[in-house]
């Protein structure tokens, strides 16, 4: 079997690929170059990086400002700085003025560990949907980052990509079609729906086969894309299963979880269960260490399928 | 654009008349809506007439012409003069004021980035033009476009932690195509800046950032005439505008109220009134 990459480092990688095809395509760092990966992009086109220092207010409205003379900037930083740090800049410069910018923020949720809760964005995704105009990508796997950030590039519009740290199994295929607004059956199956988003797409797969060895056929979704969201998949899920069980690194409020419960209370109704971050701050630890406290395990997701299923 | 003039006598009365109508234009959409910033907004007259009908290369029949010069309001407030220059420069009509701050209307309280033609950023949350600015600067340069872009900033909104970012990052790269002005008022809305801040010494802090700081009398077109011809190449410039907030309206002048005040109909007629004697279009 082949390495698996860590997401922020295919980042790194597919930035550096396509600032050789792409001309227009700008790379600006918080002073994070070697942790975001872009590190490689800036040796390559000194040209077209630049570090504009610790100071992620600047370099949001240097991003729309670039953007607007006719480049594609990528505003690279952790996600508990864009936009924990940015909001209002985001809000302002790029969301409400459209413009062409890829947010790309590594280092989310629980996953980056020992930091501790300072710098764990458990609220990004919930900051960055409710904004119109800003599409929210949220890919799990070194194959679907690398698929998202080529498809963020050429998406006419501002994109928060939100990008994991460490490394992932992969679910995605390199010959599936990564789309906007789309949402990725990685199995099928018809008493209950698994429904995640980065880090929790691997283990919500994972408890998905130890539940079809109880005889529970369980449909495990990837949604990558959180806005806009795949409402026809999500309807069809709560049509077909008796309840969805999403799973993300995130709070429970506000992330994928609130996206599905909107979704599904407008149209068919069916109980969704939530496993994320519950209202509370994470802290220092290690990131398996966390999730096992915090509940982002695989022994949480079957917990939550079986009192939906009433097994 | 003029580089070096002087300014003659035709140009500087054109100019005092430009003011003027956007002074009148001010004082007749306040009133008329009952909402917007007049002082903010009479303190830089001066400065967006200099700009928009002297200095700056701009063509409002082809607005996003690829050589232009490039102005940011990063004091989103003082949009109620700004459109008026917009207007009276021809980017949309003059009639069109009447709907500021109005529902349905292309002009929004604080600006909003290509509303109407001529409006080049979304502003109004204070601190974020120079960090615009300095992005299109950059990419300018990148393209090897060669214009200038002016982003007017208040003195009071230089308290915000951003811009310093901005100035810091700005002291570092020199673009002598990025033109900070500071409409130095002195006025905020709550009270007068040095209250707040203190004597906060701008001009030693900006030297401190390494710019080339120009001061002027932000309301006499000859003195900010002057300032503009000494911004040197290939040097970080900046220009301290001194301006009088609420100017060319006595009862206003540097008065903390008439930061957002609305005017009772005896101020308004006396306002006008005062405006009469100093030039100006008068078609009401």
């Amino acid at each position: 079997m082949t390495k698996i990459m860590a997401p922020r480092d295919m980042h790194g990688k597919v930035l550096e690929e396509l600032g050789e095809e792409n001309d227009k395509i700008f790379v600006l760092s918080g002073d994070l170059a070697a942790a975001t990966k872009v590190v490689y992009f800036g040796r390559k086109f000194p040209d077209r990086f630049l570090n504009v220092g610790i100071a992620e207010q600047n370099m949001i409205g240097i991003a729309a400002g670039l953007a607007r003379v006719g480049f594609i900037p990528i505003v690279s930083t952790f996600a508990c700085f864009a936009p924990g740090r940015t909001y209002d800049q985001i809000r302002q410069v790029i969301a409400y003025s459209n413009a062409n910018v890829k947010i790309m923020s590594t280092h989310p949720g629980l996953a980056i560990g020992m930091d501790g809760a300072i710098h764990q964005s458990l609220d990004d995704i919930d900051l960055m949907r409710e904004l119109p105009n800003l599409v929210v990508l949220a890919p799990s796997d070194e194959i679907s980052t690398k698929k998202a950030i080529i498809k963020a590039i050429e998406h006419n519009g501002p994109v928060y990509v939100r990008i994991g740290r460490k490394e992932c199994p992969t679910h995605f295929s390199e010959d599936k079609e990564f789309e906007i607004g789309k949402g990725y059956t990685l199995k099928g199956g018809n008493d209950i729906t698994f429904m995640a988003h980065g880090s929790m797409v691997d283990i919500m797969y994972k408890a998905a086969v130890e539940m079809e060895k109880m005889g529970v056929s369980v449909r495990v979704i990837e949604m990558p894309s959180i806005k806009p969201i795949d409402k026809e998949l999500i309807l069809k899920a709560a049509t077909e299963t008796k309840g969805i069980v999403t799973g993300e690194d995130h709070f429970l409020y506000g992330g994928l979880y609130s996206a599905v419960c909107e979704v599904v209370s407008s149209k068919i109704p069916c109980i969704v269960k939530g496993v994320a971050v519950n209202d509370t701050f994470g802290e220092s630890g290690k990131p398996d260490e966390l999730y096992k406290k915090y509940g982002l395990t695989k022994e949480n997701v079957i917990e939550k399928a079986k009192e939906i299923l009433n097994i | 654009m003029k580089k070096g003039d002087n300014m003659n006598k035709n140009e500087l009365n054109k100019l005092k008349e430009i003011a003027n109508t956007v002074r009148r234009d001010c004082i007749k959409i306040q009133k008329i809506i009952n909402s917007g910033h007049l002082g903010g907004s009479l303190s830089a007259v001066e400065i967006m007439a200099y700009l928009y009908f002297y200095k700056m290369n701009i063509d409002n029949k082809e607005p996003l012409k690829k050589d232009r010069d490039v102005f940011v309001l990063s004091k989103g407030h003082a949009s109620l003069g700004y459109y008026s220059v917009l207007a009276r420069r021809g980017f949309f009509p003059v009639e069109e004021l009447k709907t500021y701050r109005q529902i349905n209307s292309r002009l929004q309280g604080h600006t909003e980035i290509d509303s109407v033609p001529g409006v080049e950023c979304s502003t109004g949350s204070l601190g974020q033009g120079l960090s615009f600015g300095l992005g299109l600067a950059l990419g300018y340069k990148k393209k090897n476009i060669n214009n200038k872009v002016y982003v007017l900033l208040g003195d009071g909104e230089m308290q915000e932690g951003q811009i310093w970012e901005a100035l810091l990052l700005q002291g570092r790269l020199q673009l002598d195509n990025l033109i900070p002005i500071i409409d130095n008022n002195r006025l905020q809305l709550d009270d007068y800046c040095e209250n707040v801040v203190g004597d906060w010494k701008m001009k030693e802090k900006l030297k401190a950032f390494k710019f080339n700081v120009i001061e002027v009398d932000g309301n006499d077109f000859n003195d900010i005439d002057k300032g503009f011809n000494a911004l040197k190449p290939d040097k970080a410039n900046i220009i301290i505008s001194n301006t009088v907030k609420g100017k060319g309206i006595s009862f206003m002048e540097n008065k903390i109220e008439w930061h957002s005040k609305k005017m009772n109909d005896e101020e308004y007629k006396l306002a006008l009134q005062e405006l009469d004697n100093q030039g100006g279009e008068k078609d009401d």
